[in-house]
């Protein structure tokens, strides 16, 4: 069935056919979750119950159980913000762009990398409404006329565009990754043994049948969808990077900011996206579809991002040399000798020189190497945000209102909650969807068959 | 002949003995009703005289129609109904409004389209039990064929079928609809 071409290694390993993905892919969703599945849920809802616990307090007490104070008003919360913001571009670079661009690999993997966009997505967005202290006024941020007059909400402020952003970025998403499950639905549908899984996957489907008419539109739709959410990824992290450039503080007013949001986004979104496919191809027997293959693209993508951000923090410490002012000298020459040093220093170790270990071959398609250096370069872009919010925040203009910052229970509870929702969400959906987009693997099986030459 | 509509069903085994059988089957003069694949073939909806969708001019008119609200919305608010003096910049500065005017064409636009996508394609989670699947495999790895017995007057039932097993059916039924 699956010819092998001789220039280019296969996309799926393992011989299969059409029907073997089908099989393969519905698996663990019609098999009673693995003994794995169920620590790892139970883990998630564990950190969960314990970040609800504390995003109670918070709401009780108010945010001031968080260690900010009137210098470092802005910490932890926004850099989760950005950073699970980030995590998320990785789904849409991989969905749309790399569609846009023909990338056939990323058929095995659109899939469980759009999920983990959502999700993350949904982690980022508690951040600012938490931060709000009074989330039930949360609508204030739209467009709505205010109780005593018609005073509107401010379309200059980047805080603004990013609510435009970030709900446009989040719906989008979501429509695209739905459309893109309908027909997969369609195929647990009719292959249900039980009366409940064919209602539930029947109406989950659409009424879905699969005709030449309905794909034709679809793969119209899915066109523009790619062309539209291409931009859009770009636009967010760059409005994101805009909250913190637009504003008169060292070290966050420069022009850099939105490409070197960009790549860094990309960069933690692929590692994250390794993490998740380096566990979810051994727990559900996957690795004919993800392959050392797929796993050595990402880490060239890893690779190029990685070098991006290394030379936007060496720019910015350039920029703040050259341009001769004093307050943008101070607060560089602060981040990497002033008391936030050991953060500053994570963050170069962890983005800048840890990633160049995957010019070599050998520890490109090494699954514990990329296992081990994903996870490193999450942190390392955890602190990345940290270092930018924190060090610039701590030295005000006025020495008398410097200030240091410890965070507390409360900001590592917080920050944990957000990990709970993403992994039960996440878990959720490997169990129930299917993880891997079987029309779109289905139909690159023969890509590389001697058919397609003719 | 019973009443509803009656289907000759064809399943084929590969997408290249479908792709060959549909010109030849056209050629016959056969009227086919539709072919459902488990994955987007390519140029199958060309093969079956399919015009392209225009569903991408429907995303360009969402998107014109966004981008429309979104300045009208913040050039209204902000210029007219209520003018604010933020930071001694005009009352309608058009940079700072370009963030949220992309944001909402995009918006508008991709809802938009996959709405009407829904909308055209019957899509809907309601009502699926009705839906006509000719053969269950055609999620899975079976290329189905549906042909139309009454819309094909001048062809009868064996002719039908002897065109469809020459062309590399594997198997042919019958399926009548209500």
């Amino acid at each position: 069935m699956q010819v092998t071409s001789s220039v280019r290694p296969p996309l799926v390993t393992g011989g299969k056919t059409i029907a073997d993905v089908t099989a393969d892919v519905c698996r663990p969703v019609e098999t009673l979750p693995s003994k794995s599945w169920l620590v790892g849920f139970t883990v998630a809802l564990i950190v969960f119950s314990f970040g609800f616990y504390c995003v109670c307090t918070l709401l009780w007490e108010g945010i001031g159980v968080w260690g900010l104070n009137k210098t470092v008003n802005w910490a932890w919360d926004i850099t989760n913000f950005v950073w699970w913001i980030g995590i998320g571009h990785a789904g849409t670079l991989i969905s749309a762009i790399l569609m846009l661009f023909r990338q056939k690999w990323r058929t095995s993997i659109n899939r469980a990398a759009e999920a983990m966009t959502i999700f993350a997505v949904m982690a980022a967005a508690l951040f600012p409404v938490l931060h709000m202290g009074r989330p039930w006024v949360g609508y204030w941020n739209f467009p709505l006329p205010n109780a005593f007059g018609s005073l509107w909400s401010n379309f200059n402020s980047p805080l603004l565009w990013d609510v435009f952003a970030i709900s446009t970025y989040f719906s989008v998403s979501l429509v695209f990754w739905y459309l893109g499950l309908i027909p997969d639905f369609a195929t647990i549908r009719d292959r249900a043994t039980t009366k409940i899984r064919q209602k539930i996957y029947g109406a989950l489907s659409f009424g879905w049948d699969g005709s030449a008419k309905t794909w034709s539109r679809y793969e119209a739709v899915c066109l523009v969808l790619a062309g539209l959410s291409t931009p859009l990824v770009l636009s967010v992290h760059t409005i994101v990077s805009m909250d913190f450039a637009t504003s008169v503080i060292p070290g966050w007013h420069t022009t850099i900011f939105p490409p070197y949001f960009v790549a860094g986004a990309i960069f933690s979104g692929f590692a994250m996206v390794l993490t998740l496919m380096l566990i979810t191809r051994v727990l559900f027997k996957l690795e004919d579809y993800i392959t050392i293959e797929h796993i050595e693209s990402m880490n060239k993508i890893i690779v190029l991002t990685g070098s991006i951000v290394g030379i936007a923090y060496l720019t910015e410490f350039f920029i703040a040399w050259y341009s001769g002012v004093p307050y943008e000298k101070y607060a560089f020459i602060n981040r990497a000798f002033g008391p936030f040093f050991w953060a500053y220093w994570s963050m170069m170790t962890c983005n800048v020189i840890s990633p160049q270990l995957f010019w070599i071959r050998g520890i490109r398609r090494s699954i514990l190497w990329t296992f081990i250096l994903s996870i490193i370069v999450n942190i390392g872009m955890w602190f990345e945000r940290f270092v930018i919010i924190v060090t610039s925040l701590h030295r005000d203009y006025i020495p008398s209102s410097w200030s240091d910052f410890n965070p507390t229970l409360y900001d590592a509870g917080v920050y944990l909650f957000s990990f709970g929702l993403f992994f039960t969400l996440f878990l959720l959906f490997a169990k129930y969807f299917p993880v891997i987009n079987m029309a779109e693997v289905k139909s690159i099986l023969k890509s590389s068959s001697k058919n397609d030459h003719k | 002949m019973s009443k509803g509509k009656n289907f000759l069903v064809g399943v084929f085994d590969e997408e290249e003995i479908l792709m060959e059988a549909i010109p030849k089957i056209r050629k016959e003069g056969v009227k086919i009703h539709e072919v459902y694949t488990p994955y987007p073939v390519h140029g199958l909806d060309e093969a079956l005289g399919y015009s392209p969708s225009n569903l991408p001019v429907g995303a360009f008119i969402f998107g014109l129609t966004g981008t429309i609200c979104a300045l009208t919305m913040m050039i209204g608010m902000l210029g007219l109904d209520w003018p604010m003096d933020i930071g001694g910049k005009p009352y309608i500065p058009l940079p700072a409004f370009i963030p949220i005017t992309f944001e909402v064409t995009v918006l508008f636009s991709a809802h938009g389209m996959a709405l009407s996508f829904l909308i055209v394609a019957g899509l809907k989670p309601w009502g699926t039990d009705k839906v006509v699947i000719f053969d269950k495999r055609s999620t899975d790895n079976k290329f189905v064929m549906a042909i139309n017995v009454d819309k094909n007057h001048n062809l009868d039932n064996t002719k039908l079928t002897s065109i469809l097993k020459s062309n590399g059916a594997a198997e042919i039924s019958t399926k009548t609809i209500a």
